[in-house]
Protein backbone atom coordinates (compact mmCIF):
# COMPACT_ATOMS: atom_id res chain seq x y z
CA UNK A 1 0.00 0.00 0.00
CA UNK A 2 1.09 3.93 -0.77
CA UNK A 3 2.08 5.97 2.26
CA UNK A 4 -0.67 8.27 3.28
CA UNK A 5 1.63 11.09 2.53
CA UNK A 6 2.59 9.59 -1.05
CA UNK A 7 -1.10 9.91 -2.16
CA UNK A 8 -1.49 13.57 -0.77
CA UNK A 9 1.67 14.45 -2.96
CA UNK A 10 0.32 12.51 -5.87
CA UNK A 11 -3.39 14.52 -5.15
CA UNK A 12 -1.64 17.56 -5.40
CA UNK A 13 0.50 17.32 -8.04
CA UNK A 14 -2.34 15.69 -10.57
CA UNK A 15 -5.11 18.22 -9.30
CA UNK A 16 -5.13 19.87 -12.45
CA UNK A 17 -5.39 16.93 -14.70
CA UNK A 18 -8.28 15.26 -12.26
CA UNK A 19 -10.43 18.17 -11.90
CA UNK A 20 -10.07 18.09 -15.86
CA UNK A 21 -11.35 14.76 -16.53
CA UNK A 22 -13.43 15.23 -13.45
CA UNK A 23 -15.01 17.78 -15.70
CA UNK A 24 -15.76 15.06 -18.25
CA UNK A 25 -16.86 12.91 -15.64
CA UNK A 26 -20.00 15.51 -14.91
CA UNK A 27 -20.73 16.85 -18.38
CA UNK A 28 -21.16 13.08 -19.18
CA UNK A 29 -23.25 12.04 -16.36
CA UNK A 30 -25.61 15.17 -16.87
CA UNK A 31 -25.65 14.73 -20.45
CA UNK A 32 -26.60 10.98 -19.96
CA UNK A 33 -28.76 11.38 -16.92
CA UNK A 34 -30.77 14.47 -18.75
CA UNK A 35 -31.70 12.28 -21.69
CA UNK A 36 -32.48 9.50 -19.58
CA UNK A 37 -35.09 11.67 -17.64
CA UNK A 38 -36.91 12.28 -21.19
CA UNK A 39 -36.35 8.63 -22.62
CA UNK A 40 -37.41 7.20 -19.17
CA UNK A 41 -40.79 9.27 -18.90
CA UNK A 42 -41.33 8.47 -22.58
CA UNK A 43 -40.96 4.82 -21.98
CA UNK A 44 -43.12 4.95 -18.87
CA UNK A 45 -45.85 6.15 -20.47
CA UNK A 46 -45.37 3.66 -23.09
CA UNK A 47 -45.84 1.25 -20.53
CA UNK A 48 -49.28 2.51 -19.04
CA UNK A 49 -50.62 3.19 -21.82
CA UNK A 50 -53.28 0.73 -22.57
CA UNK A 51 -52.47 -0.37 -25.68
CA UNK A 52 -50.85 -3.36 -25.33
CA UNK A 53 -48.05 -3.26 -28.27
CA UNK A 54 -46.78 0.14 -26.96
CA UNK A 55 -46.34 -1.43 -23.42
CA UNK A 56 -44.85 -4.63 -24.92
CA UNK A 57 -42.56 -2.03 -26.83
CA UNK A 58 -41.33 -0.69 -23.22
CA UNK A 59 -41.12 -4.31 -21.83
CA UNK A 60 -38.91 -5.17 -24.46
CA UNK A 61 -36.70 -1.95 -24.01
CA UNK A 62 -36.53 -2.92 -20.38
CA UNK A 63 -35.67 -6.34 -20.89
CA UNK A 64 -33.25 -5.42 -22.83
CA UNK A 65 -31.70 -2.66 -21.17
CA UNK A 66 -31.66 -5.15 -17.95
CA UNK A 67 -30.56 -8.34 -19.58
CA UNK A 68 -27.23 -7.10 -20.67
CA UNK A 69 -24.49 -5.46 -19.39
CA UNK A 70 -23.55 -2.03 -19.45
CA UNK A 71 -20.06 -2.55 -20.83
CA UNK A 72 -21.81 -4.73 -23.76
CA UNK A 73 -24.42 -1.38 -24.34
CA UNK A 74 -21.42 1.22 -24.18
CA UNK A 75 -19.58 -0.88 -26.80
CA UNK A 76 -22.48 -1.47 -29.22
CA UNK A 77 -23.16 2.20 -29.39
CA UNK A 78 -19.75 3.06 -29.62
CA UNK A 79 -19.05 0.61 -31.94
CA UNK A 80 -22.35 0.58 -33.45
CA UNK A 81 -23.03 4.26 -33.80
CA UNK A 82 -19.53 5.31 -34.95
CA UNK A 83 -19.73 3.17 -38.22
CA UNK A 84 -23.29 4.58 -39.03
CA UNK A 85 -23.04 8.28 -38.40
CA UNK A 86 -20.16 10.56 -37.66
CA UNK A 87 -20.16 10.59 -33.90
CA UNK A 88 -17.84 11.99 -31.05
CA UNK A 89 -16.86 9.45 -28.80
CA UNK A 90 -18.25 11.71 -26.09
CA UNK A 91 -21.62 11.56 -28.03
CA UNK A 92 -21.43 7.64 -28.18
CA UNK A 93 -20.66 7.42 -24.41
CA UNK A 94 -23.60 9.60 -23.96
CA UNK A 95 -26.29 7.76 -25.37
CA UNK A 96 -24.94 4.54 -24.43
CA UNK A 97 -25.14 5.57 -20.63
CA UNK A 98 -28.48 7.64 -21.82
CA UNK A 99 -30.13 4.22 -23.07
CA UNK A 100 -29.18 2.38 -20.35
CA UNK A 101 -29.89 4.75 -17.27
CA UNK A 102 -33.19 5.45 -19.07
CA UNK A 103 -34.67 2.04 -18.65
CA UNK A 104 -34.24 2.69 -14.79
CA UNK A 105 -35.90 5.68 -15.01
CA UNK A 106 -38.94 4.41 -16.89
CA UNK A 107 -39.15 2.07 -14.42
CA UNK A 108 -39.22 4.43 -11.49
CA UNK A 109 -41.71 6.80 -13.45
CA UNK A 110 -44.07 4.18 -13.74
CA UNK A 111 -43.74 3.13 -10.45
CA UNK A 112 -44.55 6.28 -9.14
CA UNK A 113 -47.12 7.26 -11.78
CA UNK A 114 -48.86 3.96 -10.52
CA UNK A 115 -48.73 5.28 -6.55
CA UNK A 116 -50.33 8.14 -6.88
CA UNK A 117 -54.39 7.98 -5.55
CA UNK A 118 -56.82 6.82 -8.16
CA UNK A 119 -59.22 9.38 -6.99
CA UNK A 120 -56.77 11.91 -8.37
CA UNK A 121 -57.30 10.78 -12.13
CA UNK A 122 -61.27 10.66 -11.36
CA UNK A 123 -61.10 13.93 -9.88
CA UNK A 124 -59.60 15.42 -12.99
CA UNK A 125 -61.62 13.56 -15.23
CA UNK A 126 -64.81 14.25 -13.37
CA UNK A 127 -64.22 18.11 -14.04
CA UNK A 128 -63.59 17.38 -17.37
CA UNK A 129 -60.15 17.13 -18.18
CA UNK A 130 -59.06 14.85 -20.66
CA UNK A 131 -56.45 11.68 -20.14
CA UNK A 132 -53.53 13.98 -21.49
CA UNK A 133 -54.38 16.93 -19.56
CA UNK A 134 -55.17 14.96 -15.99
CA UNK A 135 -52.17 13.26 -16.78
CA UNK A 136 -49.86 16.38 -17.55
CA UNK A 137 -51.93 18.84 -14.38
CA UNK A 138 -52.38 16.22 -11.77
CA UNK A 139 -50.46 13.00 -12.24
CA UNK A 140 -47.04 13.86 -13.30
CA UNK A 141 -46.51 16.68 -10.78
CA UNK A 142 -46.97 14.51 -8.08
CA UNK A 143 -45.13 11.59 -9.33
CA UNK A 144 -42.35 13.48 -10.05
CA UNK A 145 -42.11 14.78 -6.17
CA UNK A 146 -42.51 10.70 -5.06
CA UNK A 147 -39.95 9.57 -7.94
CA UNK A 148 -37.44 12.53 -6.62
CA UNK A 149 -35.83 9.71 -3.98
CA UNK A 150 -35.22 6.50 -5.94
CA UNK A 151 -34.53 9.39 -9.23
CA UNK A 152 -31.38 10.70 -6.71
CA UNK A 153 -30.02 7.05 -6.06
CA UNK A 154 -30.44 6.61 -10.16
CA UNK A 155 -28.35 9.84 -10.66
CA UNK A 156 -25.72 8.40 -8.02
CA UNK A 157 -25.44 4.97 -9.56
CA UNK A 158 -25.73 6.77 -13.45
CA UNK A 159 -22.53 8.76 -12.28
CA UNK A 160 -21.06 5.89 -11.18
CA UNK A 161 -21.12 3.85 -14.22
CA UNK A 162 -19.76 6.62 -16.19
CA UNK A 163 -16.39 5.65 -15.39
CA UNK A 164 -16.97 2.66 -17.86
CA UNK A 165 -16.59 4.94 -20.63
CA UNK A 166 -12.89 4.68 -19.69
CA UNK A 167 -12.82 1.74 -22.36
CA UNK A 168 -14.11 3.67 -25.29
CA UNK A 169 -11.36 6.08 -24.57
CA UNK A 170 -13.10 9.05 -22.53
CA UNK A 171 -9.92 10.71 -20.22
CA UNK A 172 -12.84 11.08 -17.61
CA UNK A 173 -11.79 10.48 -13.84
CA UNK A 174 -11.21 6.25 -14.08
CA UNK A 175 -9.38 6.52 -17.63
CA UNK A 176 -7.10 9.41 -16.05
CA UNK A 177 -6.31 7.45 -12.73
CA UNK A 178 -5.56 3.91 -14.57
CA UNK A 179 -3.53 5.64 -17.26
CA UNK A 180 -1.59 7.55 -14.70
CA UNK A 181 -1.61 4.53 -12.58
CA UNK A 182 0.03 2.39 -14.62
CA UNK A 183 2.26 5.16 -16.73
CA UNK A 184 3.73 5.33 -12.87
CA UNK A 185 3.50 1.27 -12.07
CA UNK A 186 1.47 2.49 -8.88
CA UNK A 187 -1.56 1.67 -9.52
CA UNK A 188 -3.17 1.71 -6.15
CA UNK A 189 -1.90 5.14 -5.24
CA UNK A 190 -4.57 6.81 -8.51
CA UNK A 191 -7.19 4.41 -7.65
CA UNK A 192 -7.23 5.81 -3.88
CA UNK A 193 -7.19 9.17 -5.28
CA UNK A 194 -10.21 8.82 -7.96
CA UNK A 195 -12.35 6.94 -5.09
CA UNK A 196 -12.28 10.37 -3.25
CA UNK A 197 -13.04 12.02 -6.56
CA UNK A 198 -16.10 10.17 -6.58
CA UNK A 199 -16.84 9.93 -3.06
CA UNK A 200 -17.26 13.57 -2.86
CA UNK A 201 -19.14 14.14 -6.12
CA UNK A 202 -21.37 11.31 -4.68
CA UNK A 203 -21.86 13.45 -1.40
CA UNK A 204 -22.24 16.88 -3.54
CA UNK A 205 -25.60 15.26 -5.55
CA UNK A 206 -27.34 13.66 -2.43
CA UNK A 207 -27.07 17.10 -0.92
CA UNK A 208 -28.38 18.59 -4.01
CA UNK A 209 -31.02 16.04 -4.16
CA UNK A 210 -32.11 16.04 -1.12
CA UNK A 211 -32.36 20.13 -1.17
CA UNK A 212 -34.66 19.35 -4.07
CA UNK A 213 -36.86 17.20 -1.91
CA UNK A 214 -37.14 19.89 0.29
CA UNK A 215 -38.00 22.38 -1.51
CA UNK A 216 -40.43 20.15 -3.59
CA UNK A 217 -42.26 19.18 -0.50
CA UNK A 218 -43.51 22.44 1.06
CA UNK A 219 -46.97 21.76 0.43
CA UNK A 220 -47.26 18.41 2.41
CA UNK B 1 -95.99 26.84 -15.22
CA UNK B 2 -93.92 24.89 -16.93
CA UNK B 3 -93.41 21.60 -16.43
CA UNK B 4 -89.56 20.71 -15.01
CA UNK B 5 -87.03 19.85 -17.39
CA UNK B 6 -85.76 16.32 -17.09
CA UNK B 7 -82.09 17.06 -16.08
CA UNK B 8 -81.14 13.16 -15.68
CA UNK B 9 -82.72 10.04 -16.89
CA UNK B 10 -81.63 6.13 -17.42
CA UNK B 11 -83.41 3.70 -19.12
CA UNK B 12 -83.08 0.09 -18.43
CA UNK B 13 -79.48 0.81 -17.53
CA UNK B 14 -76.87 -2.24 -16.78
CA UNK B 15 -74.06 -2.39 -15.51
CA UNK B 16 -71.02 -5.49 -15.30
CA UNK B 17 -67.81 -5.95 -14.14
CA UNK B 18 -67.04 -8.96 -15.81
CA UNK B 19 -69.44 -11.82 -14.51
CA UNK B 20 -70.88 -9.30 -12.04
CA UNK B 21 -73.52 -7.76 -12.62
CA UNK B 22 -73.65 -4.77 -10.59
CA UNK B 23 -76.62 -2.75 -11.85
CA UNK B 24 -80.16 -4.02 -13.40
CA UNK B 25 -82.49 -2.46 -15.55
CA UNK B 26 -81.85 0.74 -13.81
CA UNK B 27 -85.04 3.28 -14.23
CA UNK B 28 -84.60 6.84 -12.68
CA UNK B 29 -85.65 10.21 -13.11
CA UNK B 30 -84.31 13.57 -12.16
CA UNK B 31 -85.86 16.86 -12.58
CA UNK B 32 -84.56 20.55 -12.50
CA UNK B 33 -83.85 21.76 -9.51
CA UNK B 34 -84.35 18.19 -7.38
CA UNK B 35 -82.20 16.79 -4.78
CA UNK B 36 -82.27 13.39 -5.04
CA UNK B 37 -80.73 10.99 -2.27
CA UNK B 38 -79.84 6.92 -3.09
CA UNK B 39 -79.56 4.53 0.02
CA UNK B 40 -79.40 1.22 -0.21
CA UNK B 41 -76.28 -1.30 1.52
CA UNK B 42 -72.90 -1.89 1.02
CA UNK B 43 -71.91 -3.01 -2.49
CA UNK B 44 -75.62 -2.44 -3.81
CA UNK B 45 -74.49 -0.05 -6.67
CA UNK B 46 -74.95 3.52 -5.43
CA UNK B 47 -71.39 4.72 -6.77
CA UNK B 48 -71.54 2.58 -9.60
CA UNK B 49 -74.82 4.02 -10.40
CA UNK B 50 -73.36 7.90 -10.06
CA UNK B 51 -70.12 6.83 -11.88
CA UNK B 52 -72.18 5.61 -15.02
CA UNK B 53 -73.82 9.19 -14.38
CA UNK B 54 -71.26 11.27 -15.24
CA UNK B 55 -69.18 8.41 -17.53
CA UNK B 56 -66.16 7.70 -15.26
CA UNK B 57 -68.07 4.05 -15.73
CA UNK B 58 -69.54 3.35 -19.33
CA UNK B 59 -73.15 1.58 -19.23
CA UNK B 60 -72.81 -2.42 -20.41
CA UNK B 61 -76.31 -1.69 -21.58
CA UNK B 62 -79.49 0.73 -21.74
CA UNK B 63 -79.79 4.27 -22.15
CA UNK B 64 -77.95 7.31 -20.13
CA UNK B 65 -79.99 10.44 -21.31
CA UNK B 66 -79.01 14.05 -19.47
CA UNK B 67 -81.19 16.83 -20.40
CA UNK B 68 -83.34 15.16 -23.37
CA UNK B 69 -80.00 14.18 -25.13
CA UNK B 70 -79.13 10.78 -25.40
CA UNK B 71 -75.27 10.37 -24.63
CA UNK B 72 -73.61 7.67 -26.80
CA UNK B 73 -69.78 7.30 -24.99
CA UNK B 74 -68.50 6.19 -28.70
CA UNK B 75 -69.78 9.14 -30.27
CA UNK B 76 -69.90 12.11 -27.71
CA UNK B 77 -66.83 13.59 -26.41
CA UNK B 78 -67.17 12.50 -22.68
CA UNK B 79 -64.85 15.59 -21.31
CA UNK B 80 -67.41 17.66 -22.42
CA UNK B 81 -70.25 15.63 -20.77
CA UNK B 82 -68.18 15.55 -17.59
CA UNK B 83 -68.05 19.36 -17.60
CA UNK B 84 -71.95 19.58 -17.20
CA UNK B 85 -72.05 17.02 -14.13
CA UNK B 86 -70.06 17.89 -11.36
CA UNK B 87 -69.15 15.07 -8.75
CA UNK B 88 -67.90 15.37 -5.29
CA UNK B 89 -66.25 12.21 -3.84
CA UNK B 90 -65.97 10.37 -0.32
CA UNK B 91 -62.48 11.26 -0.07
CA UNK B 92 -62.66 14.56 -1.45
CA UNK B 93 -59.58 13.55 -3.82
CA UNK B 94 -58.68 17.76 -3.58
CA UNK B 95 -55.06 18.05 -5.89
CA UNK B 96 -52.34 18.18 -2.76
CA UNK B 97 -49.86 20.05 -4.98
CA UNK B 98 -52.22 22.60 -5.60
CA UNK B 99 -53.38 25.61 -3.05
CA UNK B 100 -56.66 25.33 -2.07
CA UNK B 101 -57.59 28.51 -4.99
CA UNK B 102 -55.40 26.62 -7.39
CA UNK B 103 -57.74 23.30 -6.70
CA UNK B 104 -60.93 25.55 -7.84
CA UNK B 105 -59.53 28.04 -10.75
CA UNK B 106 -57.62 24.17 -12.65
CA UNK B 107 -60.47 23.32 -14.19
CA UNK B 108 -61.80 26.63 -15.44
CA UNK B 109 -59.02 27.53 -16.88
CA UNK B 110 -57.26 24.23 -18.16
CA UNK B 111 -60.46 23.02 -19.62
CA UNK B 112 -62.58 26.13 -20.68
CA UNK B 113 -60.03 28.42 -20.74
CA UNK B 114 -61.53 31.20 -18.50
CA UNK B 115 -58.92 33.79 -18.02
CA UNK B 116 -56.89 33.79 -15.25
CA UNK B 117 -58.10 37.29 -13.46
CA UNK B 118 -61.70 35.74 -14.26
CA UNK B 119 -61.35 32.30 -12.49
CA UNK B 120 -59.31 33.60 -9.81
CA UNK B 121 -62.23 36.03 -9.45
CA UNK B 122 -64.81 33.30 -9.17
CA UNK B 123 -62.52 31.49 -7.64
CA UNK B 124 -62.06 33.84 -4.69
CA UNK B 125 -66.05 34.25 -4.78
CA UNK B 126 -67.30 29.96 -4.46
CA UNK B 127 -64.80 29.69 -1.42
CA UNK B 128 -66.65 32.39 -0.24
CA UNK B 129 -70.16 31.14 -0.52
CA UNK B 130 -68.78 27.93 1.05
CA UNK B 131 -66.80 29.90 3.78
CA UNK B 132 -63.52 29.39 3.10
CA UNK B 133 -62.58 33.02 1.55
CA UNK B 134 -59.57 32.98 4.22
CA UNK B 135 -58.09 29.74 2.68
CA UNK B 136 -57.38 30.13 -0.53
CA UNK B 137 -53.59 30.47 -0.47
CA UNK B 138 -52.82 27.14 1.83
CA UNK B 139 -52.35 23.63 0.55
CA UNK B 140 -55.56 21.01 1.25
CA UNK B 141 -53.08 19.15 3.84
CA UNK B 142 -53.58 21.99 6.21
CA UNK B 143 -57.29 21.80 5.93
CA UNK B 144 -59.88 19.44 8.45
CA UNK B 145 -61.83 17.14 6.33
CA UNK B 146 -64.75 19.11 6.48
CA UNK B 147 -63.27 21.87 4.57
CA UNK B 148 -61.74 19.70 2.39
CA UNK B 149 -64.93 18.49 1.35
CA UNK B 150 -66.20 21.70 0.89
CA UNK B 151 -63.31 23.05 -0.96
CA UNK B 152 -64.13 19.89 -3.19
CA UNK B 153 -67.75 21.47 -3.33
CA UNK B 154 -66.70 24.57 -4.68
CA UNK B 155 -63.32 23.20 -7.63
CA UNK B 156 -66.89 21.25 -8.92
CA UNK B 157 -69.22 24.32 -8.91
CA UNK B 158 -66.28 25.93 -10.65
CA UNK B 159 -67.18 24.38 -13.97
CA UNK B 160 -70.79 25.86 -13.57
CA UNK B 161 -71.99 22.39 -14.11
CA UNK B 162 -75.92 21.73 -14.58
CA UNK B 163 -75.96 18.77 -12.29
CA UNK B 164 -74.18 17.96 -8.65
CA UNK B 165 -73.38 13.96 -8.02
CA UNK B 166 -71.75 13.33 -4.46
CA UNK B 167 -70.88 9.96 -3.28
CA UNK B 168 -70.91 9.78 0.42
CA UNK B 169 -69.32 13.08 0.99
CA UNK B 170 -69.85 13.13 4.91
CA UNK B 171 -68.86 9.23 4.97
CA UNK B 172 -64.80 9.69 5.88
CA UNK B 173 -65.20 13.06 8.01
CA UNK B 174 -65.33 13.00 12.09
CA UNK B 175 -69.11 13.16 13.12
CA UNK B 176 -68.16 17.00 14.67
CA UNK B 177 -67.14 17.90 10.76
CA UNK B 178 -70.41 16.58 9.08
CA UNK B 179 -72.78 19.51 9.76
CA UNK B 180 -70.45 22.12 8.02
CA UNK B 181 -70.35 20.08 4.58
CA UNK B 182 -74.33 18.91 4.40
CA UNK B 183 -75.41 22.78 5.48
CA UNK B 184 -73.10 23.66 2.11
CA UNK B 185 -75.20 21.28 0.36
CA UNK B 186 -78.23 22.64 1.86
CA UNK B 187 -77.55 25.81 0.77
CA UNK B 188 -76.46 24.76 -2.87
CA UNK B 189 -80.15 22.36 -2.60
CA UNK B 190 -81.41 25.94 -1.83
CA UNK B 191 -80.31 27.74 -4.87
CA UNK B 192 -81.99 25.17 -7.20
CA UNK B 193 -78.47 23.09 -7.96
CA UNK B 194 -79.80 19.35 -9.44
CA UNK B 195 -78.54 16.91 -7.55
CA UNK B 196 -77.90 13.30 -6.94
CA UNK B 197 -76.98 12.84 -3.45
CA UNK B 198 -75.61 9.41 -1.61
CA UNK B 199 -75.82 9.08 1.48
CA UNK B 200 -76.39 7.58 5.08
CA UNK B 201 -77.31 11.02 6.38
CA UNK B 202 -81.13 10.37 7.25
CA UNK B 203 -81.91 13.78 8.54
CA UNK B 204 -80.37 15.34 5.50
CA UNK B 205 -82.71 13.14 3.22
CA UNK B 206 -85.75 14.34 5.07
CA UNK B 207 -84.83 17.75 4.97
CA UNK B 208 -83.30 18.10 1.51
CA UNK B 209 -84.47 15.55 -0.36
CA UNK B 210 -87.70 15.52 -2.98
CA UNK B 211 -87.33 12.01 -3.99
CA UNK B 212 -85.49 8.96 -1.86
CA UNK B 213 -84.89 6.24 -3.46
CA UNK B 214 -83.59 2.99 -2.17
CA UNK B 215 -81.53 0.98 -3.99
CA UNK B 216 -80.91 -3.00 -3.29
CA UNK B 217 -78.53 -5.66 -4.91
CA UNK B 218 -78.54 -3.29 -8.21
CA UNK B 219 -81.83 -2.57 -8.45
CA UNK B 220 -83.71 0.40 -7.29
CA UNK B 221 -86.38 -1.34 -4.96
CA UNK B 222 -88.43 1.80 -3.85
CA UNK B 223 -88.86 5.30 -4.24
CA UNK B 224 -91.06 7.99 -3.13
CA UNK B 225 -90.98 11.51 -1.23
CA UNK B 226 -88.52 10.93 2.20
CA UNK B 227 -91.75 11.06 4.79
CA UNK B 228 -93.39 8.77 2.68
CA UNK B 229 -90.49 6.06 1.96
CA UNK B 230 -89.12 6.62 5.82
CA UNK B 231 -92.14 6.45 7.77
CA UNK B 232 -94.54 3.77 5.75
CA UNK B 233 -91.90 1.52 3.17
CA UNK B 234 -93.86 -0.47 1.14
CA UNK B 235 -91.37 -3.06 0.92
CA UNK B 236 -90.18 -5.30 2.93
CA UNK B 237 -86.60 -4.92 1.90
CA UNK B 238 -86.63 -1.57 2.47
CA UNK B 239 -88.18 -2.02 5.76
CA UNK B 240 -85.83 -4.23 6.63
CA UNK B 241 -82.86 -1.79 5.44
CA UNK B 242 -84.76 1.22 7.82
CA UNK B 243 -84.97 -1.29 10.30
CA UNK B 244 -81.02 -1.49 10.63
CA UNK B 245 -79.69 1.76 10.33
CA UNK B 246 -82.13 4.07 12.25
N1 LIG C 1 -64.31 -1.24 -10.99
C1 LIG C 1 -64.94 -2.33 -10.48
N2 LIG C 1 -64.57 -3.56 -10.86
C2 LIG C 1 -65.17 -4.65 -10.36
N3 LIG C 1 -66.16 -4.62 -9.48
C3 LIG C 1 -66.60 -3.42 -9.06
C4 LIG C 1 -65.99 -2.21 -9.53
N4 LIG C 1 -66.62 -1.17 -8.94
C5 LIG C 1 -67.56 -1.70 -8.14
N5 LIG C 1 -67.56 -3.05 -8.21
C6 LIG C 1 -68.46 -3.96 -7.49
O1 LIG C 1 -69.77 -3.55 -7.76
C7 LIG C 1 -70.59 -3.70 -6.62
C8 LIG C 1 -71.27 -2.40 -6.31
O2 LIG C 1 -70.30 -1.48 -5.89
P1 LIG C 1 -70.62 0.02 -5.52
O3 LIG C 1 -69.34 0.64 -5.15
O4 LIG C 1 -71.39 0.64 -6.62
O5 LIG C 1 -71.55 -0.16 -4.26
P2 LIG C 1 -72.04 0.95 -3.24
O6 LIG C 1 -73.50 0.78 -3.13
O7 LIG C 1 -71.51 2.28 -3.60
O8 LIG C 1 -71.40 0.45 -1.89
P3 LIG C 1 -70.72 1.29 -0.68
O9 LIG C 1 -71.85 1.73 0.20
O10 LIG C 1 -69.84 0.29 -0.01
O11 LIG C 1 -69.97 2.43 -1.28
C9 LIG C 1 -69.70 -4.22 -5.53
O12 LIG C 1 -69.84 -5.60 -5.43
C10 LIG C 1 -68.31 -3.87 -6.00
O13 LIG C 1 -67.38 -4.80 -5.52
MG1 LIG D 1 -70.13 3.60 -2.76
Amino acid sequence: MPGFSHVINKFIQYFDVFIEAMFLTLKLTAASLLIAIVIGLFFALLKISRSKPLSLIADAYIGIVRGTPLIVQIFIFYFGLTEIVNISGFWAATWGLAFHNGAYIAEIFRGSIQSVDKGQSEAGRSLGMTRTLTMRRIILPQAFRRALPPLGNQFIIGLKDSSLAAFIGMPELFNIATTLGSANFDIMTYLLIVGVYYLVLVLLLTVLVNMIEKRMSVSD
Amino acid sequence: MSEKREMIKTEMLNKSFGDLHVLKDIDMKVLENDVVVLIGASGSGKSTLLRCLNFLEIKSSGKVILEDEEIDPKKEDLNKVRQRVGMVFQHFNLFPHKTVLGNVVEAPMMVKGVKKAQAIKEGKELLAKVGLADKANVYPSKLSGGQKQRVAIARALAMKPDIMLFDEPTSALDPELVGEVLSTMKELAKEGMTMVVVTHEMGFAREVADWVVYMHDGRIVERGHPQDLFDNPQEKRTQDFLGSIL
